[in-house]
């Protein structure tokens, strides 16, 4: 007999899940954000499908504030992946010139990334929306089912959700409803981590520590990745060796002060160093309860 | 990870390389907020290292804010995700939680321990492994206790962990630590729990959590986390089961390849393998284990692959591929179990769609046999099902699924209801065995069908179904439809609603159940009128859509006209032709359709009938002018 692995009973879990999408629904997408989950939920795809390549394509909901390296993985995913890449910048936003150093980081948000969602998937008429999002990185979303349902305006109601039972997933809806599908639920960021060590995923290299320009604003290291970073009165911008836990948009996430240039010394900094994932991005400090009631505007 | 992190610092390599054996173990807590179930989560994770610095000052501020510990760490403050219920300080959903030791990742389903929420324990034991019961050291064995140990048992969780918490406010009496054990060994048996491990903890101290107590010399172990790491997992005793692969998706990206994807329930599967595949009951051989990291030798139950087959069989997703020597059974009718999930309550003989492995059939209630108090484990009589209840039922499906019982197999004899209206999941069942009823009753072909009857009459059978309130003037208008088609020499029957009451329903009164029930009868009846070749028409109230539509599905496309009687119910209330409504507002007449019992008007009629605005005369002609331009007949 031979006894599986943690990795590879989560590994055929977001499989199942994945395959289970396809035959229900109508025009399912996935949400690629171009981060760690995001990659290892592409890479999952391509296994769920083999050998064909997966049959949806992907999504970016563009905000034109991501690093740099960020943009050359998604051209790179877009060439190798045999998936069209969609990619969606709110008008509105763009028109206004909405960003996060004159509007806030909530407003930025918001309009960028809540709205700009809903309008992309409005637009191509997706009904099932797959998303990288993990029970482990929040307490709101340790209760959100794998298929979480939003009405036809988006909202998410954590008072009616379906009970998921077994493997048993129930995808029906009425018109003008759509799922958000989380296949990678039960995965930690240990998991996510051990992964792509694993199986050898590629990803954004600001993940990795190397020498950046960075300022410190109110305790975070914010990293100055291009021109449009403007620079408060005696602010310099410093060479540090440093790396990112988690990637958004590039003034809203922190880096940290780091030497870990390996995967193996990410894992190690990540098991040692005790301060979860989230705390390196701004828009969770908002307020205590703040990322439940994003998504219940229709937040990822 | 405390003991560990050397390595870890030292050298991540062999640490990695240590991390790739870890298996996985799902479990489930059953207890209430008292029994300090969400505190055991809270020291598990905090005993596995698992909180983080930021998470630690969180949790510190908020205990001192909101804590029911006097300012201690309350580890019950961790697992409370939702803001509303934080504010309420209980739990009231299914939360999942994970931590990892060196040996296993574990998966915690948290579900609180409250009378009315039998419908969330049961979600969260649907996927573990194991369940951990705790119990109050200074209460016993509670009527509660009684009652999630029943469930867990219902779900088919072969491991239990009798947690016996607060032993530090009994002093680590190892007297009562027994008599509790004493308590329950007999009720365990009863119900057919046998692996139970019996555990005198302390979540507040942390004792027996990760390690022998030394204040409790009288056990000898293992403590939690060590049972926790040892126990068998549920994936490994599938393997020994019989191979089932419910096929969930037909993988065709090219006419050179044709995979079958799906998750192995059970069993193993090695290249070669003779398969059967249910229901068609076709035979093969398994050609290929496909898989993105090449192809396999084997594959076992817990993996999700693709297989290829010998032979050119038809498969479509819903089948199950099973080893040829022991497949599934075939039926479509089954003795289950079901549990009621939603508010609205479970009607007997309403239609709902059934979800099993990746087949999704019709599936009707037929008898519920009797309802289960889950508190005592007596049966009793049932007509309905509410939110939370238990009940034992006959199900009849649309057609043959492949299943095992429950008890064999958890994955190939589970499903969920779901309302064909609402699209919610409504029930979770689990399959007993198959009635044998099915299979000695056969469809009998005849050779005069409907088409030899619709021949002889010269016209098209269907049926008008009038549906609206009570007084609303179905009958009048039934009435005058039908005078005019027999002068059309169209061959019609009227099917009354007081009428059929007494006869063929005479034994049926007004309460939910029973309405589905008369329906249901008038639909059938309808059904064979229209095989007859004859013009139906049914003048029911049929307050309920669902009847409706199951009516509906029972005939052919362009068969069914579904009429809206439209008068308000004031109307309907003012004319009160039978003075039923006056004795209804009295209080003399129970469950009257719009006084004390809904009536869900027709989302998309073929035929709206506005009483306000026609007069009898003139909506029998609207009727007859769309049956017209819909060719059922030739001339008004």
């Amino acid at each position: 007999m031979s006894t599986l692995t943690h990795l590879q009973r989560l590994e055929a879990e977001s499989i199942h899940i994945m395959r289970e999408v396809l035959a229900e629904a109508d025009k399912p997408v996935m949400l690629y954000s171009i981060g760690k989950d995001s990659a290892v939920m592409l890479h999952l795809a391509k296994k769920a499908f083999y050998p064909a390549p997966p049959p949806f394509p992907l999504l970016h909901v563009d905000t034109t504030w991501k690093f740099r390296d960020m943009y050359a993985m998604r051209e790179r995913v877009a060439r190798e992946s045999g998936m069209t890449l969609l990619v969606h910048q709110n008008p509105e936003a763009l028109a206004l010139g909405i960003n996060p150093f004159t509007h806030g980081s909530a407003v930025h948000t918001d309009v960028w990334k809540t709205q700009g969602l809903k309008q992309a998937l409005d637009k191509y008429g997706f009904d099932v929306a797959f998303g990288g999002g993990r029970r482990d990185e929040e307490k709101s979303r340790a209760k959100e089912r794998v298929f979480s349902f939003r009405s036809a305006h988006h909202h998410w109601d954590p008072k009616s959700q379906r009970p998921e039972l077994w493997h048993l997933y129930n995808a029906r809806k009425h018109k003008g409803e759509s799922i958000r599908v989380f296949p990678i639920s039960n995965w930690t960021e240990l998991d996510v981590w051990q992964y792509i060590y694993l199986q050898d995923i590629p990803i954004v290299p600001l993940y990795f520590a190397r020498e950046r320009p960075v300022v410190e604003r109110e305790g975070t290291l914010i990293m100055v990745d291009d021109e449009r970073m403007p620079l408060r009165p005696g602010e310099k911008p410093l060479m540090r060796k440093v790396r990112f836990r988690t990637l958004g948009c590039y003034p809203l996430t922190g880096a940290i002060a780091s030497e870990a240039d390996t995967l193996p010394a990410i894992i190690q900094e990540m098991l040692l160093t005790r301060t979860s994932e989230r705390q390196g991005r701004v828009i969770d400090h908002d307020a205590s309860a703040s990322m439940e009631r994003k998504k219940q505007e229709g937040y990822f | 990870m405390a003991h560990v992190s050397d390595l870890i610092a030292s050298d991540i390599g062999a640490y990695l390389k240590s991390q790739e054996k870890k298996q996985l173990l799902r479990f489930i807590t059953c207890g209430s907020v008292d029994d300090g179930k969400s505190s055991l989560i809270g020291r598990l994770l905090f005993e596995s290292k698992l909180l983080f610095e930021d998470q630690l000052a969180t949790l510190a501020s908020d205990s001192k804010r909101i804590g029911t510990t006097g300012g201690d760490l309350d580890f019950a403050l961790l697992l409370d995700g939702l803001s509303a219920e934080r504010e309420q300080g209980i739990t009231i959903d299914v939360a999942y939680r994970f931590f990892s030791t060196e040996r296993r990742k574990f998966i915690v389903a948290d579900t609180p321990g409250h009378e009315q929420y039998t419908r969330n324990m049961v979600t969260g034991a649907s996927t573990a492994d194991l369940a951990i019961i705790l119990i109050d050291a200074r209460k016993g064995v509670l009527t509660q206790t009684r009652r999630h140990s029943y469930l867990v048992s219902l779900l088919g969780i072969r491991h239990i962990a009798l947690a016996i918490n607060k032993m530090d406010l009994v002093g680590y009496s190892e007297e009562r630590f027994n008599e509790i054990r004493e308590q329950f060994r007999p009720f365990a048996e009863q119900i057919g729990l046998h692996e139970v491990s019996y555990l005198p903890i302390s979540a507040l101290q942390g004792a027996n959590i990760t390690r022998v107590s030394e204040r409790t010399p009288w056990f000898h172990g293992p403590a939690l986390m060590q049972y926790l790491e040892t126990v068998e997992v549920d994936e490994q005793r599938m393997q020994r089961a019989p191979f089932r692969l419910p096929v969930q998706w037909v993988n065709r990206p090219n006419l050179d390849f044709r995979g079958f994807s799906g998750l192995i329930a059970s069993g193993v599967v090695r290249q070669g393998a003779r398969v059967r595949v249910s229901p068609a009951g076709t035979h093969s051989t398994v050609a290929r284990i496909v898989t993105a990291d090449g192809d396999l030798e084997q594959a076992v139950a817990g993996q999700s692959v693709t297989l290829t087959l010998g032979d050119e069989i038809d498969v479509s997703r819903g089948d199950v591929i099973s080893a040829a020597e022991s497949p599934p059974e075939v039926a479509d009718q089954f003795e289950a179990t079901l549990v009621w999930m939603h508010e609205q309550p479970l009607l007997r003989g309403r239609s709902y769609l059934m979800k099993i492995g990746a087949k999704t059939v019709a599936a009707t209630v037929l008898p519920l046999k009797y309802k289960i108090n889950v508190n005592t484990l007596e049966q009793l009589a049932a007509t309905r099902l509410e939110l939370n209840e238990i009940g034992v039922c006959v199900l009849e499906l649309d057609r043959p699924v492949a299943f095992d019982p429950y008890e064999n197999n958890r994955e190939t004899g589970a499903f969920i209801l779901i309302d064909r209206l609402t699209n919610n999941t409504v029930g979770a069942g689990m399959l007993r065995f198959a009635l044998r009823r099915s299979q000695n009753v056969h469809w009998q072909a005849l050779d005069v069908n409907k088409q030899a009857h619709t021949l002889l009459n010269g016209h098209k059978p269907c049926v008008l179904w009038f549906t609206g309130y009570s007084g609303a003037g179905k009958s009048t208008i039934a009435n005058l439809v039908e005078k005019r088609l027999h002068a059309l020499a169209q061959h019609t029957y009227l099917l009354d609603g007081d009428n059929v009451r007494h006869g063929l329903n005479r034994d049926l009164g007004f309460t939910d159940v029973d309405r589905v029930e008369n329906i249901r009868r008038v639909a059938e009846v309808s059904k064979l009128m229209v095989d007859a070749g004859l013009i139906v028409l049914v003048s029911f109230i049929s307050p309920f859509r669902s009847e409706r539509r199951m009516a509906r599905n029972l005939l052919q496309a362009g068969e069914f006209l579904e009429i809206f009687v439209d008068t308000p119910l004031a109307a309907a209330e003012l004319r009160d032709v039978k003075g039923l409504y006056k004795k209804a507002r009295q209080g003399q007449l129970k469950n009257f359709t719009g006084i004390d019992s809904p009536y869900e008007p027709p989302e998309n009629p073929e035929i709206r009938i506005d009483t306000t605005q026609l007069s009898a005369e003139q909506a029998a002609l609207q009727i007859l002018g769309e049956m017209q331009r819909r060719g059922l007949i030739e001339t008004v």
